[in-house]
């Protein structure tokens, strides 16, 4: 693990896990009079100071607006800016920093993508295919394109353990599917899905593809050259980032081909009365003055994903799942949903007799901050037959005192309930 | 901390266990469904007034957490028999009990429905002491619409 230095040239190593978690000022403060336990980052993560400057120097420093001002404070607003292209385009193995698109976040980015190349791929009687886990940010977009086209929405199923049922993709994915688009990571039980499968499936019949990356990003190296997907969202405020910023990478290829979404500023090359031409790629999908502070910090939070490191995040992150797993195995009257065959960071459980709402009062009450509800999932809830779930997700920065802590709040919310 | 027993007394986990009045009414004459889309919580309310104002009968059907299971309970005894109009008088001092920022008030008037008095500690969970209330006021105003609390 290694840090940058606030010269921001060389690195110093953190020393372990408790220097990367006191990086965090959000987490040192009391809820009622306890020690804040903060087990929601799959809602958003909490950022480190290294964020939060970044932001504030930008504000402090060199606020200006970017690609327009000779002066100087607005040169180095703009070279912070784009410097944070290449850094992205690194984080997820992009070949070519200028298909990296800023957003506002993963909802803009498939909307981006829906309005855009969707609108001119998908036809009456198309079809567009997302699973059965996802987000809402990853069906509404598709179902007001399917209803605008009169195009046909189609749904991978999953199964009882919250995994995908990927053995009949041959059947889902036919000629006529024009975009196929999944999550990496479920948000609502954890699942990390076989996304490369669905991918080739799509790709062999010429439909493009789409990976929500927003549960991911900070949990697992995320490539697309890899991945073989033709565009991957996701968002800041999930991988220690500022909330507000997203990101959307696409095939620089297609990008070029599309058309732009937003007008206005900053898209253009030209304007005039009679015909408007418009910026290369990235910026022509990037209209107004954009998000400058957040995309600085998302920098600084791409950094910080750095300096900690990958294989620290997942040794770390999959023990404290394994631990949280076995110790709510043990707790009576408790039920996990999803058993997905492969889980990254997110546990879903319900008690019973309790609902959701009233245990995630009571556990806050405790200090601990959980999830109670239907995590944006309501069709995957239903497939569960339940109306929510609680939900414990993780980060770098948790520790394992803090699933004690958890698991003697749901004790007491028994307790009461008793 | 606060005592969260004084948000879950006996008498909200009684009547989130074995609610009173649930199920269709017959002779309805006016109904309403409210819904919270934050939770998932479902509340219809029926109701028959016969033609001097007074609730004869009321009951609810619906699926949602303890406090909000136990206020459409308590809401149906509290209400059975009443006239239409202190019934709203009822609701305005029930929505200050347990949403307004103002002095405490004690409850005083409202009788079984002060249980829910602990709910102004918890702004998170006053939605879901109010959503059959504004569905009450909904079926008794013959809007057909449903209610949402967002």
């Amino acid at each position: 693990m290694s840090r940058r230095s606030p010269t921001g040239e060389s690195r110093v190593p953190f020393a372990d896990l408790a220097e990367v978690r006191s990086q965090f000022p959000c987490l040192q403060q009391q809820i009622h009079g306890k020690q804040l336990i903060y087990l929601d980052s799959a809602a958003t993560s909490q950022k480190p100071s290294q964020v939060i400057e970044a932001v504030d120097s930008y504000y402090r420093e060199y606020c200006s607006n970017v690609h327009r001002g000779v002066h100087t404070l607005s040169e180095r607003a703009t070279s912070r800016y784009e410097g944070v292209r290449p850094k992205v385009a690194v984080l997820i193995n992009a070949p070519d920093p200028h298909s990296v698109i800023f957003t506002r976040s993963t909802t803009e980015g498939i909307n981006l993508v829906a309005r855009t190349i969707g609108r001119s791929r998908v036809g009456e009687g198309d079809e567009v295919l997302i699973s059965a886990m996802e987000h809402h940010a990853n069906i509404v977009p598709w179902q007001m394109l399917c209803e605008e086209q009169g195009a046909i929405l189609r749904v991978i199923p999953c199964d009882e353990n919250g995994d995908l049922i990927l053995n009949d993709l041959g059947s889902l994915i036919t000629d006529r599917t024009k975009v196929v688009s999944v999550g990496y990571v479920s948000n609502a039980v954890g699942t990390r899905h076989d996304v490369k499968k669905i991918i080739s499936a799509a790709r062999t019949r010429g439909a493009i593809t789409l990976i929500d990356a927003a549960q991911a990003i900070s949990h697992i190296p995320v490539d697309v050259e890899d991945l073989g997907c033709d565009f991957l969202a996701f968002s800041g405020h999930k991988m220690y980032g500022p909330t507000g910023i997203g990101v959307l990478w696409g095939r620089k290829e297609l990008l070029d081909q599309m058309s732009p979404w937003q007008g206005g500023g900053d898209m253009i090359r030209t304007v005039s009365f009679e015909r408007t031409t418009y910026a290369d790629t990235p910026w022509k999908f990037e209209a107004g003055t954009p998000n400058i502070a957040g995309v600085i910090g998302l920098g600084a939070a791409v950094d910080f994903l750095n300096d900690v490191g990958f294989e620290t995040i997942q040794e770390h992150e999959s023990q404290l799942v394994a631990e949280a797993m076995a110790r709510l195995d043990q707790v009576e009257g408790l039920s996990i949903i999803g058993r997905p065959s492969h889980r990254i960071s997110v546990i879903s459980f319900i008690l019973d007799g309790i609902h959701p709402h009233d245990a995630g009062t009571i556990i806050d009450q405790h200090s601990v901050a959980i999830r109670a509800g239907h995590h944006c999932a309501m069709p995957l809830m239903k497939h569960f037959g339940v109306p929510a779930t609680i939900r414990a997700s993780f980060a770098v920065y948790n520790t394992h005192d803090e699933i004690e802590a958890l698991t003697s709040a749901i004790e007491s919310v028994k307790a009461v309930f008793r | 901390m606060n005592d969260i027993r004084e948000l879950y007394q006996d008498m909200i986990l009684d009547h989130s266990r074995s609610p009173r009045n649930y199920g269709p009414l017959d002779r309805e004459n006016h109904s309403a469904q409210g819904h919270n889309p934050l939770c998932g919580d479902d509340v219809s309310i029926h109701i028959y007034r016969n033609s001097a104002g007074v609730i004869e009968e009321i009951t609810f059907e619906g699926s949602g957490c303890a406090i909000s299971t136990a206020s459409a309970s308590i809401l149906t005894g509290v209400l059975k028999g009443r006239l239409e109009e202190d019934v709203r008088l009822i609701f305005s001092s029930f929505r200050k009990m347990v949403a307004d920022d103002g002095e405490v008030p004690s409850g005083e008037g409202l009788g079984k429905l002060a249980v829910f008095s602990g709910v102004r500690q918890y702004p998170a969970r006053i939605k879901c002491a109010t959503l059959c209330w504004h569905t009450l006021i909904q079926a008794l105003d013959g809007k057909m619409e449903e209610v949402s609390t967002e």
